[in-house]
């Protein structure tokens, strides 16, 4: 089967291709049966090549595919090929299954949208560049699918662009983004211009020899291809496009803000762990960056009532954990909670999709409340999702989340501080998503009448993805249950080939990571579990019991409430710091720079050329015997150079 | 040399013997009231069977006639590009004909006619027979030219185009009288392997011959100042006929010039300053006269001249490299090169358009997919990725670099720049540029919907993954230095 790895991504390729040459032509029904059939055969596909890399020895688990070489130029060789791994698998799973859920449920979402077939070729674009990204055997290639998704992004985003707020949130994006793939392609640049070559088997192979352990060329290095995966996981400081993403449609927030594209930025970071583990330094910065962000947009999820916006902070706040895993070299724990994150997050991006559907495109939760019994299916499933996000044990939010606190504390490159953050961020986390469930779900309805005729339980190829993705999202766990429990953690042992490397080049320096003593770890457990508890109960006396007690509670310190609904004034900062002196830098080149010295100087030169030209036209007569002399010109001057020598 | 007894194998002249049979049974069907309207079908015939033939080829490494012709990779890739060349320009030929009220079988039978010319240039090592097929190749192209009975511009075309093309030969052939004079036989391989002793013996002959040569060949590659000719010839000949110009004998040109100078007077190193200037005037003249063109059939006569200079520095930058980034960058330029003439040829077909820019106005409107492929062909001829014309351009700045020509490379790199500039007017002109005059429907056949498709695919696909036309053009070398 892994001879056709190269379907994986071909198949949403050639959806894309069918979809967008016949679009306005094709009926709905066509246009979503292969949008959805092309992503289900990907999903298929890499079911079958997962079960077939399952049955192999653990560490032969590599299926290189080289299809062609793509860029043959001396010394710079790039093929483009397919890399399956044991890492790889997993995302292709991913990003195929929740992808494909994820048509499904756009099918009923955008059912009315006038620009469908558009929707479903940007979608089925995204899936190609996407797959190719987690695919991709050398960096360039992986770059092509990174810049892919990043357009795709950027077009979806701005799917409604008549709205002058989506077309520029999409412009947020597209541009914040350009700066971390800036990191991306120098930090690339120096892999190439160190290892002599951009092939992550061979820069993985070759990575330890060719730099010092801790210097400082593999640090920055590291550190640029970092920069990447910030602008891409929208970590700080980069992170301020991914609220304003939420102008696209739900189910792209959920697919490509939320379960997938957003978390290429970790996946990077994870297939170049060979890199990463070479420097301490970089690996703290992504460690600090990780789990400030983590808690910081928590914070600001706290005082949000958009429903996506909550969800786009808690998003930022996940990708936080993400990073902080990596940043104590625990990549298996990172990916892990990758995982099970798509899985919840996708399903309240979703469940979100579905209230606002049946509010009317409604997304503020204070004209909400008291859905609960309107939307049995959406509510219960959303349920699930929260707990899950909230760390309840034995949900699928739990395992992973709790694996990264712990190796925050136990790693050699963690530190108790990093744990305590992510500890009480673990409380904001079960605080915010509680409060998003009792102001939307529970209390009064506050909507208006014509809104709450309205009101409907989604269709089924809705409800039907959210059933599905509730069920990964309580069992998701199960396959990384740690070894406290009395049993290998299977999750982390399939990703060990992957990782071995870096083990490896660790272990000759530092203490294998994940040491440390069992009753400290059930310690630490039952402390978060504890304190999502009390989180929730907080949750529901705040927004459920006693509604008058927030409200007294926002007035008490309505500074830092103010504070937080505007989300720390960053964008206005960035406004006034960065936007403004970059717009009148750019003023300044254009009127002066650009009209005067560039302008000058290129129509000063157009001119000569029209001179030249004018000069050139009294040899173009039209006569023959004009042109027989200047070619007898030219003749007397080639031979008379031969025979001068 | 005993003659009856050598044997004479037809085998290494199948593709030109097929193009030769097809093309008599094209020119005496009119005798016969045979039905002309099957001599595209006939051509087309013809052409497959010459494919077919030179595809076998491909990997041998024959000689025959005597050491006059000789069959190998590098003049039977030339054969495909010959090929390509005559089938596109048939295919978009026909409908254009048909319109313009000249649908004649001799234009099918010359251009066939005119494509053995160009074999036997490309596959000869034997000074006489490359001239023998470079007239083989001219007479029915100053035929061509002048098709158009009717219109003073074609006629003025055909015999400007002989005039210049009579005087080009005779300098020529004279300078494979030098040659001959001095080395005492024609045949480049014992030139090549009594090259020293000739040099001594009778060096100013030789030298004076190989500038001749170089002014023989320069005039069908169109290298300024030889390049006179082009813009009236181009302009007056029937459209289809002035692509075919484009690239055809162009290609032709560069076969002989490069089995000439590379092979067999690669030690008259002299030569290289002389094709240096030949490539910078080139390019420069070429981009210079195409940036006031207000027709795009003029623009790509012009512009087509400027092409001839950036593989004029792939033949200075020489080696393996710069010969294989020279045949690179012809078939390239023969697909994007020939989908734009498609396009030119699409839009004159609409009564009374003679595809000036204010006619393209509106385009985009009207022909979303039609003015996307011109933009894609136009982006393709200024160089940009992800076209083939980019990697093509590449490669021959590369090599130049590699080879110690920085000067030159940046001059090509500038004059790249420089023509950016009207291809991107074509672009805006069409998408926009408003007008208040009704746009005339671009009516499409089957034909140059195949031209299309094959040139669309060939310019983006080979620019996505360049790398079968490299391993073509690097085994288009086999056995040829």
């Amino acid at each position: 089967m892994s001879d056709y790895l190269f379907l994986i991504p071909l198949f949403p390729l050639i959806g894309f291709i069918t979809n967008g040459l016949l679009i306005g032509r094709l009926p709905k029904p066509v246009i979503s049966f292969v949008g959805c059939s092309t992503v289900f055969l990907s999903f298929a596909l890499s079911v079958m090549v997962f079960f077939e890399l399952k049955a192999m020895p653990a560490g032969l688990r590599v299926i290189e595919q080289v299809l062609f070489t793509w860029i043959p130029s001396g010394s710079f060789h790039v093929n483009i090929g397919l890399l399956l791994d044991p890492l790889s698998a997993v995302m292709i799973l991913v990003v195929s299954g929740v992808g494909f859920l994820i048509h499904v449920y756009s099918v009923g979402y955008m059912h009315n949208d006038p620009g469908y077939g558009r929707y479903f070729t940007y979608l089925n674009l995204f899936t190609f560049a996407m797959l190719t990204l987690v695919l991709a055997d050398n960096f360039l290639l992986m770059f092509v699918g990174w810049e892919g998704v990043g357009l795709c992004s950027y077009l979806l985003i701005g799917f409604w662009f008549e709205k002058k707020s989506a077309s520029d949130a999409g412009k947020k994006a597209f541009i914040v983004n350009r700066i971390g793939d800036f990191g991306f392609l120098l930090g690339m640049f120096l892999v190439f211009w160190t290892v002599g070559s951009l092939d992550f088997l061979t820069v993985s192979e070759k990575a330890p020899e060719v730099f010092t352990y801790g210097g400082a060329l593999i640090t920055t290095t590291c550190i640029l291809l970092f920069v990447g995966a910030v602008g891409k996981s929208a970590q700080i400081p980069l992170y301020v496009w991914l609220p304003d993403a939420m102008e696209g449609p739900t189910p792209v927030s959920a697919l490509i803000h939320a379960a997938t594209m957003v978390t290429a930025g970790v996946y990077m970071v994870a297939r170049t762990n060979a890199l990463f583990i070479l420097t301490p330094d970089a690996l703290l910065v992504v460690a600090i960056i990780g789990v400030v962000t983590a808690f910081f947009a928590a914070t600001i999820g706290l005082a949000q009532n958009d429903i996506k916006r909550v969800l786009a902070y808690s998003t930022v706040s996940q990708l936080g954990y993400m990073f902080l895993a990596c940043g104590v070299a625990s990549f298996a724990a990172g990916i892990f909670h990758l995982m099970t994150h798509a899985f919840f997050k996708a399903l309240l991006f979703l469940g979100a999709g579905s209230v606002i559907h049946a509010m009317s495109d409604e997304q503020d939760m204070r004209n909400m409340g008291g859905l609960k019994k309107y939307l049995p299916i959406t509510f219960s499933t959303m349920f699930i999702a929260t707990l899950a996000i909230a760390g309840i044990p034995p949900l699928s939010g739990f395992f992973s989340k709790d694996e990264i606190l712990w190796k925050s504390f136990s790693s050699d490159f963690g530190h108790p501080l990093f744990w305590i953050l992510g500890f009480v961020t673990a409380g904001l986390t079960a605080f915010y998503m509680f409060r998003l469930v009792f102001m939307t779900f529970y209390g009064k309805e506050r909507m208006d009448d014509k809104t709450r005729t309205h009101i409907h339980e989604s269709p089924k190829t809705m409800t039907i993805p959210l059933i599905i993705l509730a069920v990964f999202s309580v069992i998701g766990g199960f396959v990384g249950i740690p070894h406290i429990f009395g049993v290998t953690n299977q999750f982390e042992h399939w990703l060990e080939p992957v990782m071995a490397t870096s083990a490896g080049a660790a272990e000759s320096h530092v203490l294998a990571a994940g040491g440390g003593d069992t009753g400290m770890e059930w310690t630490l457990m039952l402390l978060s579990v504890v304190l999502v508890a009390v989180s929730i109960y907080f949750a529901h006396l705040l927004y459920k019991k006693r509604t008058e007690l927030a409200t007294s509670l926002r007035e008490r310190f309505s500074g830092l409430h103010r504070t937080l609904l505007n989300k720390y004034y960053v964008d206005e900062f960035y406004g006034a710091v960065v936007v403004r002196p970059v717009v009148y830098l750019s003023l300044f080149l254009w009127k002066v720079f650009d009209v005067v010295v560039i302008d000058g100087f290129l129509n000063g030169l157009a001119s000569r050329y029209h001179e030249v030209s004018e000069f050139l036209r009294f040899g173009q007569t039209g006569r023959v015997r004009t042109y027989a002399t200047v070619f007898i010109f030219g003749v007397v001057l080639v031979v008379a150079y031969m025979l001068m020598d | 040399m005993d003659i009856t007894s050598a044997t004479i194998d037809l085998s290494i002249i199948y593709p030109e013997l097929a193009l030769l049979v097809a093309s008599f049974v094209i020119f005496v069907m009119p005798f016969f009231r045979g039905p002309t309207r099957f001599a595209p079908f006939i051509a087309f015939a013809g052409l497959l069977a010459a494919a077919i033939f030179a595809a076998g080829q491909w990997g041998s490494q024959q000689s025959g006639f005597f050491g006059m012709v000789s069959c190998d990779n590098f003049g039977v890739a030339f054969k495909h590009i010959f090929i390509l060349t005559s089938a596109i320009a048939l295919f978009m030929g026909y409908r254009y004909l048909v319109v313009k009220g000249i649908n004649r079988p001799e234009y099918y039978g010359l251009l066939l006619i005119a494509t053995v010319g160009m074999m036997v240039m490309a596959n000869s090592t034997d000074l006489v027979v490359i001239f023998l097929g470079l007239e083989v190749m001219s007479v029915p192209l100053y035929i061509m030219a002048g098709m158009a009975r009717r219109s003073l511009e074609s006629n003025e075309a055909g015999i400007k185009y002989f005039i210049m093309g009579a005087f080009a030969s005779a300098f020529l052939l004279m300078g494979i009288a030098f040659v001959f004079g001095a080395a005492g036989t024609t045949d480049l391989r014992r030139i090549v392997a009594d090259f020293n002793f000739i040099m001594s013996n009778a060096q100013p002959f030789m030298l004076t011959g190989v500038g001749l040569l170089v002014v023989g060949f320069g005039f069908k590659i169109a290298a300024v100042p030889f390049h006179s000719w082009v813009p009236d010839v181009y302009q007056g000949a029937p459209t289809p006929v002035t692509a075919f110009f484009s690239v055809g004998p162009k290609a032709a040109g560069f076969a002989a010039l490069l089995r000439v100078f590379a092979f067999g007077f690669a030690d008259v190193t002299i030569m290289v300053t002389v094709f240096q200037m030949l490539a910078i005037l080139t390019m420069t003249v070429g981009n210079i006269f195409a940036l006031r063109q207000n027709n795009v059939k003029r623009l790509l006569a012009y512009s087509s001249i400027a092409h001839a200079g950036y593989v004029l520095v792939a033949v200075v930058a020489g080696g393996s490299e710069g010969l294989a980034a020279a045949v690179f960058y012809l078939v390239a330029y023969a697909l994007f090169n020939l989908g734009g003439f498609a396009v030119v040829v699409l839009m004159e077909t609409r009564s009374g358009c003679k595809s000036d820019f204010s006619e393209l106005a509106g385009l985009a409107r009207v022909h979303p997919y039609l003015s996307a492929i011109l933009a894609l062909f136009m982006f393709a001829l200024a160089g940009f990725p992800p076209t083939v014309g980019f990697f093509g351009k590449f490669y021959i700045f590369a090599a130049a670099v590699k080879a110690g020509y920085i000067p030159l490379a940046v001059v090509g790199v500038m004059n790249s720049f420089l023509s950016v500039y009207y291809y991107l007017r074509v672009v805006k002109t069409s998408y926009f540029d408003e007008t208040d005059k009704e746009f005339a429907p671009v009516k499409y056949t089957p034909a140059v919907v195949l031209v299309l498709t094959v040139t669309v695919i060939g310019t983006l696909g080979l620019g996505l993954f360049p790398q079968q036309l490299v391993e073509f053009s690097r085994a288009a070398l086999f056995a040829f230095l």
